[in-house]
């Protein structure tokens, strides 16, 4: 089932999506001509197959629980944000605070995410096939953040219990933020990952980061961290 | 003091205190609730009353309309309430579930709203509460389309009077197994959440956030703009430039669970001045009445509900005087308020989590001494003192609706306060610095 947003409402096209008819069993859905449009796909709760042919605007398939979304174009500030569940797939590039503070679910860019990809992340899992910008992962909660590309800098800044593994060079890390062990466990789990998002990756290739703890209590000693 | 010794009024021997205390600890102070230095407020105003020129309503027995439409700007179901008197945002965390839920049921039974706070909703909460306003907050805790789905309204929160420029504090010793689970953190960190959002910047993106919001909710839910009173009269200009349907101003007499003094003390502006800029930018705009405008932050007695209203709130949020309603403060449990350093009345120990009436506090030995039924009552009660207050008010100047009451109905008793809240100081035609 196909809708152009050049013949249909934003509203009409999300309204549809948000409460598909499961007796008509339609479960495949394309969207054309999103023109940059923001919230296409936002607040969808079913578990649906969306094709979005074109780039798209803030917060596309924000807040997403149990929808695929694929996105052939490029996609603005918020892509995925606070998304539970489900899977999103950028076939480009990602603005700003991509995946922001998501809970569940994969968030695939298979090119660039700028600044902040993965902001307070709580439980998502996000992969970047290219690199991403400044303070990826600030205050990252939980979830992985998986880079193939570089890490530009403050990477995990004031990080708690989120893994980063990032395959290219790391510009600088973060607050509290230190280069980890890349252990059995750890390959096992990227390995695991990579499997169930269909990534053909080499575990191995890549570096650890996380929290070194230091500052999950203030401590006077620790005021030249900040 | 003695008579014969003369205290530095530089230094005054609270100020000697904090100086050696920093000087041995090498830190600045953490504490709850808000503001307790003196600043401008509705005690400064009074009534005029009625008189010749005008005709006051019988007290007991002419009717006085208390209800208010929240947020019927855009929303497709705005929230009518029957007082126009909220509670204001506190979070499970901050807060014990007994508490919150005792706020749910006052609320309830007064048929008004009650707002979560930085940690999510609670099914306590949402159980007792007929009106729920949901926080999207910074740091995002516990926040899913679920609970944005269940709520009667979204409060997007952008500043706190208490620390207009700072995000939230809760430190380890209130982060147990639950509020950790519902924050995604570990058990006893100091969580200090972010003071930006983490995907929008600006009011152009919050346009853009709202309009996400508006569709995830289908266009149902009011969606309110938070702002601690720092520029009020932009801030309320930007919010309704970026679709709030309902501005809520918090001045800096408002409290917060945990913040560091400097901040409490000496950041934002007193609510009296700030609730004046804000009408001044809806009236300007042309939306007085058609945004609405909710006023916080040391709101206390039916007569300062009267004068927020009277200077143009169309309601007002009460969050430190309803935790006061609960026990906050009471003169019980006297031996653990000593424990603290402190006695009733002076307490500002909701950091701690050593609340000694069980209201800010995540102990479960200590949260017993709350019973949310009867504390829930004790709300209830509270709401309506300061409902019969306000209509009282609002008959005496001729009202038959509290929303009809204006700022011709007041005058200042102090320069300061004629200044601020623009009104003339009593018995003269004169309000500084207008021409």
């Amino acid at each position: 089932m196909n809708f152009d947003l050049n013949k249909k409402t934003l509203r009409e096209v999300n309204q549809h999506l948000q409460n598909v008819d499961r007796k008509k069993n339609t479960r495949k859905f394309e969207i054309l001509n999103p023109q940059g449009q923001h919230a296409i796909c936002a607040g969808l709760k079913d578990d649906i197959d969306v094709t979005v042919k074109g780039h798209t605007g803030y917060y596309c398939a924000g807040m997403n629980q149990k929808a695929t979304v694929t996105v052939h174009g490029n996609v603005g500030t918020g892509v995925a944000e606070n998304m539970m569940s489900g899977k999103i797939v950028v076939k480009g590039n990602a603005s700003q605070s991509a995946g922001a503070t998501g809970h569940g679910g994969a968030l695939i860019i298979e090119g660039d995410a700028s600044s902040r990809c993965g902001i307070s992340m709580k439980g998502i899992d996000i992969v970047v096939k290219g690199s991403v910008g400044h303070m990826s992962a600030f205050m990252a909660q939980k979830g992985n953040l998986v880079v193939m590309g570089d890490a530009d800098a403050d990477l995990g800044d004031s990080i708690y219990e989120a893994k980063i593994f990032v395959k290219g060079k790391v510009k600088s890390l973060g607050a509290d933020c230190v280069e980890k062990k890349m252990d059995k466990k750890n390959i096992g789990e990227l390995t695991k990952l990579f499997k169930k998002l269909n990534i053909s990756e080499d575990p191995k290739k890549f570096k650890r980061y996380g929290s070194a703890r230091n500052l999950y209590n203030f401590k006077i000693d620790n005021v030249g961290a900040y | 003091m003695k008579k014969d010794l003369k205290e530095f009024k530089t230094f005054p021997s609270s100020t000697i205190k904090e100086i050696q205390r920093a000087a041995n600890e090498g830190i600045y102070q953490i504490r709850g609730l808000g503001a307790k230095r003196k600043v401008p407020d509705f005690d400064d105003l009074v009534f005029l009353g009625a008189s010749m020129s005008r005709y006051p309503l019988e007290g007991y027995r002419e009717t006085c309309n208390t209800s208010v439409i929240l947020g019927d700007r855009f929303a497709k179901k705005p929230i009518k309430l029957d007082i126009p008197i909220t509670i204001a945002g506190m979070s499970f965390g901050a807060l014990g579930a007994n508490a919150k839920e005792a706020l749910g049921r006052g609320a309830s039974a007064m048929g008004t709203s009650t707002t979560t706070g930085d940690g999510g909703m609670t099914q306590e909460e949402r159980g007792s509460s007929k009106y729920l306003v949901y926080q999207l907050l910074p740091s995002r805790y516990g926040m899913n389309p679920d609970d944005l789905r269940k709520a009667d309204a979204i409060e997007v929160v952008v500043g706190q009077g208490a620390k207009p420029g700072g995000g939230g504090m809760l430190l380890g010793q209130k982060i147990n197994k639950r509020v950790a689970g519902m924050r995604t953190l570990p058990e006893g960190i100091d969580q200090r959440s972010a003071c930006r959002h983490p995907d929008w910047t600006g009011p152009d993106d919050l346009e853009i956030k709202i309009q996400e919001l508006r569709e995830i909710t289908n266009w149902e839910k009011p969606i309110y703009i938070k702002v601690g009173a720092a520029r009020p009269f932009y801030d309320t200009t930007l919010a309704v430039k970026a679709g709030a349907d309902v501005v809520v101003l918090d001045g800096m007499q408002g409290g917060t669970a945990a913040t560091q003094d400097v901040f409490i003390e000496h950041v934002g502006i007193p609510t009296l001045g700030a609730l004046r800029e804000a009408v001044d930018a809806l009236k300007e705009l042309n939306m007085h009445r058609k945004v609405q405008l909710v006023v916080s932050g040391g709101i206390r007695t039916g007569a300062d509900v009267a004068k927020a209203m009277a200077m143009g709130a169309d309601a007002v949020s009460i969050g430190s005087a309803a935790m006061m309603a609960l026990n906050c403060n009471a003169d019980l449990y006297v031996e653990d308020y000593k424990k603290l350093g402190t006695e009733p009345g002076y307490c500002h120990h909701c950091h701690t989590g050593r609340c000694p009436v069980g209201v800010a506090t995540q102990d479960p030995k200590l949260e017993k001494r709350l019973n949310p039924i009867e504390a829930g009552k004790r709300i209830k009660n509270y709401l309506t003192t300061l409902t019969l207050e306000l209509q009282t008010l609002a008959r005496a100047n001729g009202k038959s609706d509290v929303r009809n009451l204006e700022p011709e109905d007041l005058a200042a008793l102090t320069v300061e306060a004629a200044a601020m809240a623009r009104v003339p100081l009593a018995g003269t035609d004169w309000i500084p610095g207008k021409k």
